[in-house]
């Protein structure tokens, strides 16, 4: 008989997670009736539904290996960025920039990570691309505008592309016997769970507001409960990293807090675009954005600390 | 073959859905008039629409683009079954083709500016949609927005950028008893502007 890996055993666990989840939202959506319950029990459903599409995409990477993982998130950065500039009112002028971010820097990105050239990928975007991105946007001489429509390339480019790729840029880490991959298996259940958890926990016991202007459904103590409770289970899966049980605790609460103000960013930067959702790529998702928008600043953070840390 | 490329190459890059503000799909036949800021529009128009409408549906398209090289050819006659129009035809009328697809039972995918605008929104409108609904009065004019398309491909640019692309199609118009030409125009204009 064939052994079976330990990210078989984890994204068995997850699948059977998800059977049990899958089965509590579904006798919710029958019994709720009041309309904030339906409403609430909804986005829990939609985020379950996302997940399984998750842990297909960790399916599919982890069976076939590293090229497939760079493929998987480069379509998602490509998403994010679409998502992103599409309701980023930029000017036809801007034109050539957004074609090199998208069919330049996007490929080239996601390339030198798979030949693992880790110290040009940590540099590509925010030295090159910033610095060629005004440039191209500069070739038809409009000037109207000019930081505004440049700056929101440039953010699109960096959260789009350069900060989820530090996701899979953790397969080009060596980290003795770890298998990588359970490493970005570690950062994407941490983050996703602390997100959830932070809404349970909101809806349970939140009075508090954070950021009432920012993002109102976000509360001290959604943060807290859910944040705790992230952090436990990251320390929990200790085994699967190469850290110790308080490592992984720590790792984990880095993650929480990093993909707490990503989030809270993230919603600032739609709100003053005038936006609720991000866009309609996953069935009452918003869009690829509202998911990701944690991954995008714990991604880097986590990457650089398992790299200076660890590797 | 080259039709569900063409669609699925159009959902990939700039997404183009229809958005069906004003009216719903329907077999009715019917003239989609829209703002024209790029090649795209015509593509883009006819993939929004449910595929059993693309069939009746026909876009007008210029003959001095896309009548000239084979690819352009090909996809305008064969895959979305264009009518081609001479923008500069002398003696003749320019609108001939297009009363002869009507008078078939044609819907029609019409740019009433006649040339691409680089402006967000569309400029004044030729006179050929007047003509075409005092001709057929029974014909549903429906006013459509081509949102984003301008930044997508803009005028001068041979490369599609993936930018998020949608059409919203608005509630039909009529020509009004004895309404005046440039009066409609306008209303018709307004009607696509509403829209933005």
């Amino acid at each position: 008989m064939m052994a079976i890996p330990t990210m078989g055993w984890l994204i068995g666990g997850v699948v059977a997670l998800l059977l049990v989840a899958s089965t509590i939202g579904f006798i919710l959506s029958r019994r709720i009736t009041s309309e904030s319950g339906r409403d609430t029990v909804r986005n829990l459903n939609a985020r379950i539904k996302a997940w399984w599409v998750m842990v297909a995409v960790f399916a599919l990477a982890f069976v076939f290996g590293k090229a497939v993982t760079l493929l998987l998130f480069a379509f998602v950065s490509f998403y994010a960025l679409r998502e992103f500039l599409s309701l980023t009112p930029t000017h036809p002028s801007d034109h050539r920039a957004i074609a090199a971010a998208f069919y330049i820097f996007l490929p080239l990105q996601y390339w030198l990570i798979w030949i693992d050239w880790l110290s040009m990928l940590t540099i590509l975007i925010p030295v090159y691309a910033f610095l060629l991105l005004p440039v191209l946007s500069l070739t038809k001489g409009v000037t109207g505008d000019y930081l505004s429509r440049i700056a929101k390339i440039q953010w699109g480019l960096m959260l789009a592309v350069f900060c989820i790729s530090h996701a899979p840029a953790l397969l080009i880490l060596d980290l003795g016997g770890t298998p990588p991959i359970q490493l970005l298996f570690f950062l994407i259940t941490v983050v996703q769970l602390s997100d959830v958890m932070q809404y349970v926990a909101g809806k349970l016991f939140g009075r508090t507001r954070i950021a009432p202007n920012v993002s109102p459904s976000k509360t001290v103590e959604g943060l807290v409960g859910g944040g705790l409770a992230a952090t436990a289970v990251g320390a929990a899966l200790w085994w699967i990293t190469p850290f110790t049980p308080l490592q992984a605790a720590g790792m984990a609460a880095a993650i929480v807090v990093a993909g707490f103000l990503g989030g809270l960013v993230l919603s600032a930067v739609k709100r003053s675009l005038g936006a609720k959702d991000w866009g309609t790529m996953i069935e009452g998702h918003g869009g690829a954005l509202d998911r990701l928008d944690s991954v995008t600043f714990a991604a880097p953070l986590f990457f650089h600390l398992v790299n200076y840390f660890f590797a | 073959m080259i039709g569900p490329l063409l669609i699925g190459a159009t959902r990939f890059l700039v997404g183009g859905q229809g958005v069906w503000v004003g009216t719903a799909p329907s077999e009715r036949q019917r003239i989609y008039f829209a703002n024209h800021s790029s090649h795209l529009d015509t593509v883009i128009l006819w993939a929004a629409m449910p595929p059993h409408l693309r069939r009746r549906t026909r876009p007008v398209a210029a003959a001095d683009y896309w009548g000239k090289g084979r690819v352009q050819r090909h996809i305008a006659l064969g895959v979305l079954n264009a009518v081609l129009i001479a923008r500069q035809a002398r003696g003749s009328d320019p609108l001939e083709p297009l009363k002869a697809a009507l008078a078939a039972g044609d819907s029609l995918i019409f740019f009433p500016e006649g040339t691409r605008a680089a402006e967000p929104l569309p400029g004044p409108f030729k006179p050929g949609l007047y003509h075409l609904a005092k001709a057929f009065p029974q014909v549903e004019l429906v006013p459509v927005f081509l949102d984003n398309l301008r930044r997508a491909l803009p005028k001068g640019s041979l490369l599609p950028v993936p930018l998020s692309c949608v059409a919203r199609f608005g509630a039909p118009i009529a020509l009004g008893d004895g309404e005046a030409k440039p009066a409609f125009l306008a209303r018709a204009r307004d009607a696509v502007v509403a829209l933005a």
